[in-house]
């Protein structure tokens, strides 16, 4: 039993309890450089896990060594492995980003990034399903706490909506959890595989029901239409960096729909066998389109990126409805994809913004913001890779998805849906770009109101953007062995029953 | 595995509905206080639901012993208190964000609208 598995659980947490106790020892300068040396320890850590899981192994760590289904197990597979490193690198990039002045105004801003950073690599690597629930509400405390970072009255109604919503979602995350327990009598995701797949025709209505509300829950914490009205709001009001960090927030809700329903409720499962299959392609490509036209009605560019984050979610889910191995390898290969793009257009949002004084990053025409030319030119490189444009890597995670869904009686529908939203997509950025840089006219206005006036762009602030880009660059220039570890990732989640021999332990009848 | 229902399990049946049943209506409410208590609620109904999963035992150990001739499910109530510790935490955030929505938007409807926007009876409500 490696300790290594819950390293990249332990040590944000190790992390945080030492940047809150030194805070008011340390000054800002020490604290800072103490976070950024942590999340670059934390992507060695997440490394040297990514070596070991790449064969295929699954590693399972049982907390207190209590065997599998009576104590909670950390889990770490491709899949897991595959979330925290995009997790980490994100995370990494965003505070770079913050110590250029974001972070000032609270202590606090440390330790929650850190204890935010704790939260989704638990709910990464646990395997048992109330285990689940605690690590959503630690990654969803410290998100209120970053979300509301330096206060606001935008801010603080986002806020409030954004609590009050998930408080109603952790609700129902907790009834699902409590019925699924009272009929299976588990809380182990393995052992409830194994125990819905044997389940007596008198409980299938109460676990199917159950099974559904998960996916509610899920829903809301991915923006899943209906349930995405939180987000616009609450994205585009946060700081910038935080709104980077969020990227990841959707996917969680995309990661535990995958797993829960790969594993417990997967194509093994006998009768609750692919109990969501009916409504989560609908409801993805609904989400697409309606994202679409969020897009292009937006007047602020950052709600226009808040839009195009519930779109890549439609995307994504689109890809992971589809069910194959290869729509699933490449739904993973966009998920990293949009996390670093989306976070990069967030933090280029901000740049443009502060650059245009009073206007801040209202889509009219205003002054030309200083160092035009550059900041043009990473609008241009971020929109090309957010629409899916050749020859970076939204082209190719979109041409893999499109690819895979050939062959499927949904294709029709899949392939309308994602082209029509990807037209529109790029109209939508075509006119933002050439109204924040074409139609630029005066000069900038110094004497704005307090703290309003214009910032010109400096290497500190374009920095974790253009490195965000590189990601991006990377992705597409080892496109080859990371789509090849993506859809061997699909391959090892369609079979669940490794996963279940590997916790478990014994090798019963799967 | 289920008997029959006693008239215990249905009174805690009723008592989680009405709970829940309050909690919605009142989280669908416009002002920020009657949405805390509504939350608050629901987490009482879900807590009360957690502890009835193990179902109704009455007069058992939750440690199995020698003597003992049956035993009553102790996880949930450890998962009980997990969800009671987080639930009591979130509620005092909200109540906290409440106070500072009410001082920094100057209302406190949720939507942070001054006199409730389109909502014209809210104000004879609130009297009434």
């Amino acid at each position: 039993m490696s300790h290594l598995v819950i390293a990249p659980v332990l040590f944000p947490l190790f992390a945080a309890t030492l940047l809150l106790l030194l805070r008011r020892v340390m000054p800002l300068r020490v604290r800072r450089s103490l976070n950024l040396v942590a999340l670059v320890i934390q992507i060695l850590l997440v490394s040297l896990l990514a070596q070991r899981v790449a064969g295929g192994e699954i590693l399972v760590y049982a907390l207190g060594n209590w065997p599998a289904p009576y104590g909670i197990v950390m889990v770490a597979d491709r899949l897991s492995v595959w979330m925290l490193l995009v997790t980490s690198l994100l995370a990494f990039f965003a505070m770079l980003y913050a110590v250029r002045g974001t972070d000032a105004g609270s202590r606090h801003f440390h330790p929650l990034f850190q204890l935010q950073l704790f939260g989704l690599s638990g709910a990464f690597l646990t395997g048992d399903l109330f285990n689940l629930f605690v690590f959503f509400e630690i990654l969803l405390l410290a998100s209120y706490g970053l979300l509301l970072h330096r206060g606001g009255a935008n801010r603080v109604r986002a806020g409030l909506h954004f609590v009050a919503l998930n408080l109603a979602g952790s609700t129902l995350f907790l009834f699902a959890v409590g019925t699924l327990y009272a009929i299976l009598g588990t809380l182990n995701m393995a052992d409830l595989a194994v125990k819905a797949a044997a389940i007596p025709p008198e409980n299938l209505g109460v676990v199917r029901a159950a099974g559904l509300l998960l996916f509610a829950v899920f829903a809301l914490k991915a923006a899943l239409i209906p349930l995405y009205l939180w987000l616009p709001a609450a994205y585009s009001s946060t700081s910038a960096p935080v709104a980077a960090l969020f990227a990841i927030m959707t996917k969680v809700g995309a990661y535990s729909i995958l797993r829960v329903y790969t594993l417990i409720f997967g194509a093994e499962a006998g009768p609750v066998a692919d109990l969501i299959g009916p409504w989560l392609l609908p409801l993805a490509l609904a989400t697409m389109a309606i994202g679409t036209l969020g897009v292009l009605a937006a007047h602020e560019l950052r709600r226009q990126v808040a839009y195009l984050v519930v779109v890549s979610v439609g995307f994504l889910l689109t890809a992971f409805a589809l069910g194959t191995e290869a729509s699933i390898g490449a739904g993973l290969y966009y998920l990293a994809h949009t996390t670093f793009a989306a976070a990069a257009f967030f933090l280029l949002a901000d740049i443009i913004a502060m650059g245009r004084g009073t206007l801040a990053d209202r889509l009219d025409p205003g002054p030309i913001i200083a160092n035009a030319s550059l900041v043009g030119a990473l609008f241009f490189i971020t929109a090309i890779l957010v629409s899916g444009l050749p020859p970076l890597s939204g082209f190719l995670g979109k041409y893999m998805v499109l690819n895979a869904a050939v062959d499927l009686p949904s294709m029709p529908w899949v392939f309308g849906v994602i082209l029509t939203a990807g037209l529109f997509g790029v109209i939508a950025l075509a006119r933002s770009g050439s109204l924040l840089f074409y139609r630029a006219e005066g000069l900038i206005e110094r004497t704005g109101a307090a703290g309003r006036s214009a910032v010109g762009p400096n290497w500190g602030r374009l920095l974790p953007v253009i490195g965000l880009l590189l990601l991006c660059v990377t992705l597409v220039i080892w496109a080859g062995p990371l789509s090849e570890y993506t859809r061997a990732t699909a391959e090892q989640l369609l079979e669940p029953g490794v996963y279940i021999r590997a916790v478990l332990g014994d090798p019963r009848p799967v | 595995m289920l008997e029959e229902p006693s008239s215990m399990e249905a009174l805690i049946a009723v008592i989680i509905g009405v709970l829940t049943a309050c909690g919605v209506y009142l989280a669908l409410r416009a002002r920020t206080f009657p949405v805390v208590i509504g939350l608050t609620l629901l987490s009482y109904a879900v807590n009360l639901f957690l502890f009835v999963t193990g179902r109704l035992t009455v007069g058992q150990p939750a440690v199995i012993s020698d003597q003992a001739v049956g035993y009553t499910d102790p996880l949930p109530q450890a998962l009980v208190l997990t969800a009671i510790v987080i639930s009591f935490g979130m509620t005092a955030f909200i109540i906290m964000l409440a106070l500072k929505a009410r001082a920094e938007l100057g209302t406190d409807q949720v939507d942070g609208r001054l006199d409730g926007g389109d909502a014209p009876n809210e104000r004879g409500r609130e009297h009434g």
